[in-house]
């Protein structure tokens, strides 16, 4: 153990990159990061849940302007959102002067708006696709015991959806985690902003990267764990009987 | 069998080995666009701007056949090192961490830094409490961003960009109250020297460090590529010598960038 202790020190003192001072800016991004992340994907998953349900209306004025904006969302690159939200913004015409400016000015807003409509576009059609693939027998049970329609959504059709979605929506989670390596371009701080400071003030494209990409790493795995567990809690009456 | 597998290996070593060894006639040349008035598009795309003239007369007089390469600055020290191009031609100021990389020429020009603010603020740069929850934007990577890192790391809030062209951009809308930016682009971009502008300098010019600032700015090769860089010294010294580096210098600059004779 003394041995592994000596040689680990000695094989960082070997090294003028990973002093306690850029450990401090990976630190920070990680902080950033997650905070992006998870407020986008919370926000995100309130707003796919009832655009879900109205996509699925047989009301044309409702279903179609939901379509719009999931198509329009997952048919352009999330970068490309996030220039026009943050960049292009700023040249209309006196938004400085509007109370919209207050949101907009800072770096941090843009983005989670980005990140939001994005993964709330993503998350509404894996919902609405579980909705869809709902057995017909559910309904015709529901139907049989005299419920509303809103009470068979709340009671059947939701709570049977969310279990089908939920390993889709695991992806979505991990490809939201690694999308927000976009956010340094507008000048946050996260990750991936810390990897290429630290990779532009000691120009060691190996050991900036390769580091930040083991940190990536760490979250998915603690989110691919949290998932496993939840599909095994709540999807246990899916599974065979003698396995 | 065991030899004639050698033979083929050791031919396959060479023919690579001699693809990658430079073609001594040809040069490429990487440059981050934009960053004027050293170098632009024109509205027809063509690049521009007074180290491309600098760069083609250099080229010229070395009797090299130099192309120009675009490259962003975040990766253009590891480009140079992949062989991606021969060398460097982009305002790139001699630090030491730089010189641990890459070899550099003799410095052919030298600006310093400003801090560029809007017209109607008061910033008074060095009262550092006042300095608080004040944002300066960089480009990240440059002199200017480890300046502002190491002296005013702890009190502005620094903003990093890929290009300053961004960060242009921003202290224009009003999301930013600082840029530090070197002269001759912030002259270009703010034209903050003019009366009508809506920006305005503040503070001194600032040189040094030279820790941090360098001795100017200078061409970048690699390491071994010792010829090359001594060829293009000589033309340096060349376009000095014989005024072609002043003619230059007044196509693209009402003030004097260059460096003091013998000093390069």
């Amino acid at each position: 153990m003394e041995q592994l202790n000596a040689w680990f020190t000695e094989l960082l003192a070997d090294n003028s990159i990973f002093t306690a001072d850029t450990l401090g800016y990976y630190l920070d991004g990680l902080g950033s990061t997650v905070r992006l992340v998870f407020l986008s994907l919370i926000i995100g998953l309130m707003l796919a849940v009832p655009l879900a349900i109205a996509r699925g209306s047989r009301r044309k004025w409702i279903k179609w302007p939901i379509f719009l904006y999931t198509y329009v969302f997952r048919g352009t690159p999330l970068l490309i959102q996030l220039y026009l939200i943050y960049y292009g913004v700023v040249f209309i015409e006196g938004i400085q002067d509007t109370f919209l400016w207050a949101v907009l000015q800072d770096a941090f807003y843009p983005a989670l708006i980005a990140f939001t409509l994005n993964t709330a576009a993503y998350t509404t059609e894996i919902f609405h696709g579980a909705i869809k693939a709902t057995p017909r027998g559910e309904i015709e049970a529901a139907r049989a015991y005299g419920m509303s329609r809103a009470r068979m959504m709340r009671r059947i059709i939701m709570p049977s959806a969310f279990r089908r979605a939920l390993p889709a929506y695991g992806n979505e989670v991990i490809f939201m985690l690694h999308a927000s390596a976009i956010a340094s371009v507008v000048t946050i701080m996260d990750l991936t902003g810390a990897a290429r400071f630290v990779y532009a003030r000691f120009y060691a494209p190996f050991d900036a990267f390769l580091f930040v990409a083991a940190i990536y790493l760490c979250l998915t795995f603690a989110i691919l764990y949290l998932f496993r567990y939840l599909e095994k809690k709540l999807l246990a009456h899916l599974k065979p009987i003698n396995g | 069998m065991k030899k004639l597998l050698a033979l083929t290996l050791l031919g396959m070593v060479m023919t690579t080995a001699t693809a990658q060894a430079r073609d001594t006639d040809e040069v490429r040349l990487a440059i981050d666009v934009p960053y004027e008035p050293f170098v632009y598009r024109t509205a027809g795309g063509e690049l521009e701007g007074f180290e491309i003239d600098l760069g083609n007369e250099l080229c010229k007089r070395a009797n090299l056949d130099c192309t120009w390469v675009e490259q962003s600055w975040d990766g253009i020290i590891p480009g140079l090192l992949s062989r991606k191009y021969d060398a460097i031609l982009s305002s790139m100021a001699i630090t030491p961490e730089r010189e641990n990389q890459v070899l550099f020429s003799i410095p052919y020009y030298n600006t310093p830094s400003v801090w560029i603010t809007q017209r109607d603020r008061n910033i008074d740069i060095s009262d550092k409490d006042a300095l608080e929850d004040l944002s300066v934007g960089v480009q990240r990577g440059t002199i200017r961003d480890s300046y502002v890192t190491q002296m005013y790391g702890d009190t502005l809030d620094i903003r990093r960009y890929s290009s300053s062209q961004d960060v242009a951009n921003d202290l224009i809308a009003g999301r930013l109250d600082l840029s530090f930016e070197d002269y001759p682009v912030a002259v270009e971009t703010f034209h903050f020297r003019d009366d009508d502008s809506d920006f305005k300098q503040v503070g001194e010019s600032i040189k040094t460090p030279t820790s941090i600032f360098g001795k100017g700015a200078a061409m970048a090769f690699r390491k071994r590529d010792r010829e090359l860089a001594e060829e293009f010294n000589q033309a340096i010294r060349g376009v000095y010598a014989d005024g072609t580096y002043d003619k230059l210098m007044k196509q693209y600059f009402d003030y004097d960038i260059s460096l003091p004779v013998g000093k390069q």
